[in-house]
């Protein structure tokens, strides 16, 4: 029955994300009535999770589909710290479209597991929950960056229009972005970690998808060391950051089975 | 009834050579108001560079007419042909647009606003006065906020400004290097000084001249052959000097690029011929405009502002239907208070007749015949009282008032 709840949240973010399209053409009710869309449809998601977690009585996201629900959680829950303010509104352009895709894949990819993991919550929680936390972070820097190539681009090209639709300054986007891959960063190093120990433990091998993260870590390691002692900034480490994104793509959709398999 | 009547010019209608001699400032403002105002009416004066208006509320409109033109024909003589005459709901709109600042010179500008706070508060008002630029204040409130009208530059240096902060976000802290000791740079570096930014250098072939300019921002003057070390610790810079080629070329910045770490240099060249090189644009990170990107920015920014006054114009006139129904109800409160009086005369008297009767009840049953005859009264009187407010705002709340008079026989006993 909670399953329903599945619905409310696809729909209202589906609603979110044809709203920031309509905002990004022509700005004005169309983004408020998106960011409503996103607060109603994170409601829905978070009973939905409860409901989840409830009946499953301890950690349900560590399947493979489980976790792609909790990691477009995630992904809005960081959205919704900065893009209830007007001039953010257009980061849900990137992120919701982003969310809405990821939701129907995890719907379709059969939703959270049913019988009981052989890990324990605790060891779920730090590794798929941390490693989750940072990829929702890196894609948040992502769309940041995103934002941040557009209004580069629109200051470059010396648009006439340029102040009619308000979007967040370079400098803004440039910080936010490092400040969110700081925190990420650090989460999928004790992921990882509390997932290597696990694995050396068990004598397990490394898979595809370790290996895929421990790429992604290095790429997100490195924006972090590039822009603090090369000076790396703006689009340099926008570009950067939508390619350190683009290893969170293949690793969250491109090697599902051989992890949790 | 009290008439609302306004006269005055305005840049539509007046040169500024003329409407110079018919400016007041705030004190003379005051004055005047009072002097109108004398023999118990209402008086308030705006006047701004762009217009002055007396806003007058007498019985006599006529009177008033001929009191605010021979007011300001004082002033000067010549004035009588460009004023216009307003009264009432026109009066009343006028003044609701001019708080919008729909009838400025740049849409949506938000001096006048202001400007009309400042005058009301100056004036000799009352209850007409009064509540007209209560309301008025409250419509150009409403407009800026509920419009984009207000929030795009109107000017070369606030487009500068507001590109910024498109760049930097919030200005506090952030450096300028002004280039340039004269008027032009001054007025841009001025505008982002506004918004938080501080001008750290002000380069000068003259260094005596840029010592000028950088004492009235507490900067730094320096010559310009040293723009290219400042140019490190600047965020944006302003350049407008009458040199002949470029001041500061692509290479120079290039190489304060390398020492700035990746941080972002805005440039605004006011100059023509330009001071900067434009290849300067090309470089990451440096973000050039001349006055031909900023004027074709306020270009846009004004069609911007035009289109919004279309919405503004409809706010405005459902603000000042408010006040121009209130304003007519003044005809038929009068009557309506009459009409209200003579009811309750008549159920006073009614249960005065019961007296006897009432006698036998007890206090909860007496209270309850006194409010079950008073709501019957204001039942019946409701429907009325509505219908002749609404005859009032459709300007035949009169004919409705003698009516009534006629039908109740009000007045008649005074007679």
């Amino acid at each position: 029955m909670a399953e329903l709840l599945f619905w409310p949240a696809l729909l209202c973010y589906g609603e979110a994300a044809v709203g920031f399209v309509g905002e990004a053409r022509r700005p004005g009710s169309a983004g408020s009535f998106a960011t409503w869309g996103v607060r109603a449809g994170w409601l829905a998601q978070t009973a939905l999770l409860i409901a989840q977690a409830a009946r499953q009585d301890g950690f349900p996201w560590g399947t493979w589909a489980g976790s792609l629900n909790l990691f477009v959680w995630l992904v809005v829950t960081a959205y919704l710290v900065w893009g209830c303010r007007r001039s953010f509104r257009l980061l849900g352009l990137a992120v919701m479209p982003f969310a809405v895709v990821l939701l129907v894949v995890a719907r379709a990819g059969g939703g959270i597991g049913t019988a009981p993991s052989r890990y324990s919550t605790a060891f779920l929680v730090l590794h798929v929950g941390l490693v989750l936390a940072a990829f929702a972070g890196f894609t948040l820097a992502a769309a940041l960056s995103a934002l941040y190539l557009w209004q580069e681009r629109r200051l470059k090209r010396r648009t006439a229009t340029i102040l009619r639709r308000p979007l967040p300054s370079l400098a803004t986007l440039d910080s936010l972005a490092v400040r969110v891959v700081a925190i990420s960063v650090p989460a999928l190093t004790l992921g990882l970690a509390v997932g290597l120990v696990r694995l050396v433990s068990d004598s397990d091998r490394i898979d595809a998808l370790v290996v895929a993260t421990l790429a992604a870590w290095a790429v997100w390691a490195a924006y972090l060391v590039l822009r603090s002692a090369y000076g790396w900034a703006g689009r340099r480490a926008a570009y950067l950051a939508l390619a350190g994104f683009a290893l969170v793509v293949v690793i969250r959709l491109a090697l599902p089975a051989t992890h949790f398999a | 009834m009290t008439h609302l009547v306004l006269v005055g010019t305005s840049h539509h209608h007046a040169p500024v050579e003329l409407r110079e001699r018919v400016a007041l400032d705030r004190d003379a403002a005051a004055a005047l108001a009072v002097r109108l105002a004398d023999g118990g009416h209402e008086a308030v004066v705006l006047s701004t560079c762009n217009r002055t208006e007396l806003y007058l509320a007498y019985e006599n409109a006529d009177a008033a007419v001929s009191d605010g033109v021979a007011a300001l024909a004082e002033l000067e003589p010549d004035v009588e042909p460009a004023l216009y005459r307003l009264r009432d709901e026109a009066a009343g709109l006028h003044l609701f647009r001019v708080a919008a600042g729909l009838d400025s010179l740049v849409p949506g500008e938000g001096e006048i606003l202001g400007q009309v706070r400042a005058a009301y508060e100056a004036g000799t008002t009352g209850p007409l006065l009064d509540r007209l630029f209560r309301q008025a204040l409250h419509a150009g409130r409403k407009v800026r906020a509920q419009t984009a009208i207000a929030e795009s530059p109107a000017s070369v240096s606030s487009a500068a400004a507001a590109l910024a902060e498109q760049v930097f976000g919030d200005l506090a802290g952030r450096s300028i290097l002004v280039v340039g000791a004269g008027k032009i740079s001054g007025q841009a570096a001025r505008n982002l000084v506004s918004r938080d930014a501080e001008v750290a250098f002000v380069a000068n072939r003259s260094v005596e001249r840029g010592a000028e300019l950088a004492s009235s921002f507490d900067a730094e003057a320096v010559p310009l052959e040293r723009i290219g070390e400042e140019l490190v610790k600047a965020d944006v810079v302003v350049s407008s000097t009458s040199a002949p080629g470029y001041v500061l070329d692509a290479a120079t910045v290039a190489e304060a690029m390398r020492e700035r770490r990746g941080r972002q240099l805005l440039l605004i060249d006011l100059a023509v011929p330009r001071d900067l090189d434009p290849a300067i644009h090309d470089l990451d990170g440096c973000y050039l405009y001349d006055i031909d990107d900023l004027e074709s920015i306020v270009a846009e920014t004004l069609v911007g502002r035009r289109r919004e006054a279309e919405r503004a114009e409809t706010m405005v006139a459902a603000e000042a239907q408010k006040f121009h129904e209130w304003h007519a109800s003044l005809d038929v409160v009068p009557a309506i208070a009459s009409l209200r009086a003579r009811a309750e005369e008549i159920r006073a008297a009614e249960l005065r007749k019961a007296d006897a009767l009432l006698e036998r009840l007890d206090d909860s049953q007496r209270r309850a015949v006194e409010a079950i005859t008073a709501q019957i009264v204001n039942k019946l009187l409701h429907l009325p009282t509505v219908r002749m407010k609404e005859a009032a705002a459709a300007a035949d709340g009169v004919v409705y008032a003698e009516a009534v008079r006629h039908l109740f026989g009000l007045g008649e006993d005074e007679r």
